[in-house]
């Protein structure tokens, strides 16, 4: 392959790439519930980011004036702490925007790292097949066999209970999801005819594995992906409730929740915003899924 | 039949050697020696610890310890309890029912709402009605259930008063269990009240529990019949003149309800999670509760047993969905 042909071959991809953007944009923004979604996702996001500078008070501040102070249009109630306080005087707010920023984290990582293992499974199961197929595939299988919440509970219980530990728990739980669907779009690109050119012109595995047939099993991934995002949030939230994730007095939206159990008949606030916090998030994420979903899988497109 | 069969159980039989190799490998990944585990933070002299190890047979090569493990599980030896040295098989019979009432509640709810609603959503395509409903189901399935959970006992136990907060049944009321179904033993017992008791302690988990399977339903009804509704013969059937209620319910739903099962089916596991949250929220003594008590308590013979036990269901019952799915649908069993 000469040089001049293989830069000739990148420049069309290159506009091939906008032109299938743009088109994706348009299916994308088709649908109002995905772009509400990605909206109120960018939001979140720039929150985090800014969160020491927006937050009016830090997140671990004890106020003793203000012990369960509710909201400021409630009797009681003053603007110095918007959404009122908590059990040892903390500033809602303030908890609920840095909390943000563990939601986030937490997203990120456990899809980085699910993804990033599941794929490179998936790949290695979809391309040998043989007997290393039937070994990781059994593999997924007992994990799946377990409830994942379960799994990761119990995963937990071995790690010890912390925010990281809870982190890598949830991620062994979804990867065996992104191993099925990874071999599942391999063993479809393997028979293609592209494939077989590449290989009889003598590409090297490697190289075939990740560059040539990779790329086109992108898209089912990416829609996990938005999906296992949200569920990452949901699990953590709910170990964090079990006092299994991240440990007081980390601001985790889920970890608030289970300090704020007891004073759920006498302080509506301190349990009902976390969680809608939560719900919001996750709510986001998930629509921004479905907007990915149908612009991405032609299968499902403007059925 | 008989060929598709043996193919599911040559693919459960290993993935169940494996579910007892993790509860095996669990107790062994705690830090410490299981024996060290068990005495807790009560710790033990040399000389008992030793002879600890030699009764349980930790000295033995790990193989040798696997199959022992695997011996006494065959023979229904789940082990006993670390903390209240009851067998642990016995407990988990006990509180399995409490689970399984809870469930099957939950996900009744989710059928009895989420189908109908999924079908008329999808009928109406494009209405208001429909547009309510895919964004209820959306939220339902984004919804953190544990905090769900408590906002219906801030509305219904707190401000309402109509339920009670915790647990299965009022304290004012003991009978012996039956059947273990709380609703039925409460019936069986002729005490007054007693049956609405139970009622009114069941309904707040089994709205949280169902959450979630009802929007994956109402959602996979919705999808599966706007699929059907648009095949020849719904087409065929209409230009008959069939009337549209007949075309619906009769023509339509019958191959609609096929994906609808898988999904119910799938439901089992997602059940388990969240009865792990829901019992906990309610207090409600089941499973789920067991198993994050035997978690905080330290009681890993306990998490072992339930584990693997939990495992087993899950395998059972989707072994028998997908026997039921080859039934129902011959094209299943004869590809592959």
């Amino acid at each position: 392959m000469s040089e001049a042909a293989y830069n000739g071959e990148l420049d069309t991809r290159e506009g091939g790439r906008i032109a299938l953007l743009k088109e994706f944009w348009s299916y994308f923004s088709e649908n109002r519930g995905a772009v509400i979604g990605l909206i109120f996702f960018i939001a979140i996001i720039i929150i985090a980011l800014l969160a020491d500078y927006i937050a009016p008070h830090l997140p671990n501040q004890q106020y003793r004036e203000a012990f369960l102070q509710p909201p400021f249009w409630q009797e009681g109630g003053s603007l110095k702490f918007p959404l009122g306080t908590d059990a040892v005087g903390r500033d809602i707010l303030s908890r609920l925007i840095h909390g943000a920023r563990f939601s986030l984290f937490i997203g990120c990582v456990v899809v980085s790292v699910a993804l990033v293992v599941g794929v490179i499974l998936g790949l290695i199961a979809g391309f040998f097949r043989g007997r290393i197929d039937t070994i990781i595939m059994r593999l997924m299988d007992i994990i799946l066999s377990f409830p994942s919440l379960l799994l990761a509970l119990v995963l937990v219980a071995i790690l010890g209970p912390s925010l990281i530990n809870a982190m890598i728990a949830i991620a062994i739980v979804q990867q065996p999801h992104y191993v099925r669907l990874t071999r599942a779009a391999v063993m479809g690109e393997m028979n293609k005819d592209y494939v077989t050119a590449a290989r009889v012109v003598g590409v090297r595995r490697l190289r075939l594995m990740f560059v040539t047939i990779l790329p086109n099993c992108m898209a089912p991934l990416i829609v996990q992906a938005a999906l296992s995002f949200s569920t990452a949030i949901l699990d953590a939230a709910a170990l964090g409730f079990l006092g299994m994730g991240a440990q007081p007095p980390t601001p985790e939206w889920g970890t608030m929740l289970a300090e704020a159990r007891e004073f759920i008949l006498r302080a509506w606030w301190v349990v009902t915003l976390p969680g809608c916090a939560i719900l919001l998030t996750v709510l986001a994420i998930n629509l921004m899924g479905d907007g990915l979903r149908d612009a991405l899988d032609p299968k499902l497109k403007r059925s | 039949m008989l060929t598709f069969i043996l193919r599911k159980l040559g693919v459960i039989i290993p993935t169940f050697v494996g579910v007892t190799l993790i509860a095996f490998t669990f107790i062994r990944l705690l830090p410490g020696d299981p024996v060290l585990v068990m005495a807790g933070e009560r710790g033990m002299t040399e000389e008992r610890h030793a002879r600890l190890m030699a009764e349980f047979g930790f000295d033995k090569p790990i193989i040798v310890q696997y199959g022992h493990y695997l011996n006494d599980l065959m023979h229904g030896n789940f082990g006993v309890s670390i903390v209240t040295k009851q067998p642990v098989l016995e407990e988990f019979i006990t509180l399995f029912p409490a689970t399984v009432e809870l469930s099957l509640c939950a996900i009744l709810f989710a059928v009895v709402v989420g189908l109908p609603v999924g079908m008329i959503a999808a009928v109406r395509r494009g209405t208001p009605f429909d547009h309510t409903v895919m964004a209820g189901a959306l939220t339902g399935y984004s919804m953190p259930i544990f905090w769900w959970g408590l906002l219906l006992i801030i509305m219904f136990s707190g401000i309402l008063g109509w339920t009670p907060v915790s647990g299965r049944i009022s304290l004012m009321y003991f009978f012996e269990p039956v059947t273990g179904f709380m609703l039925i033993d409460s019936l069986l017992s002729g005490q007054q009240g007693a049956f609405k008791s139970a009622l009114t302690h069941l309904i707040l988990p089994t709205i949280v529990l169902g959450t979630i399977p009802l929007a994956v339903i109402a959602r996979q009804t919705r999808s599966a019949m706007l699929e059907v509704l648009s095949e020849d013969y719904i087409r065929t059937a209409r230009a008959k003149g069939l009337k549209p209620s007949r075309v619906i319910g009769l023509h339509a739903l019958r191959n609609a309800m096929i994906p609808v099962i898988t999904v119910i089916g799938l439901q089992v596991g997602v059940l388990f999670a969240g009865a792990i949250l829901t019992e906990t929220i309610f207090s409600w003594p089941g499973i789920g509760k067991w198993m994050v008590d035997s978690i905080f308590r330290r009681d890993y013979t306990s998490v072992q047993g339930g584990l693997l036990l939990i495992a087993v269901i899950i395998m059972v019952v989707n072994l028998i969905v997908d026997l039921l799915y080859g039934l129902i649908n011959p094209r299943i069993r004869h590809t592959e």
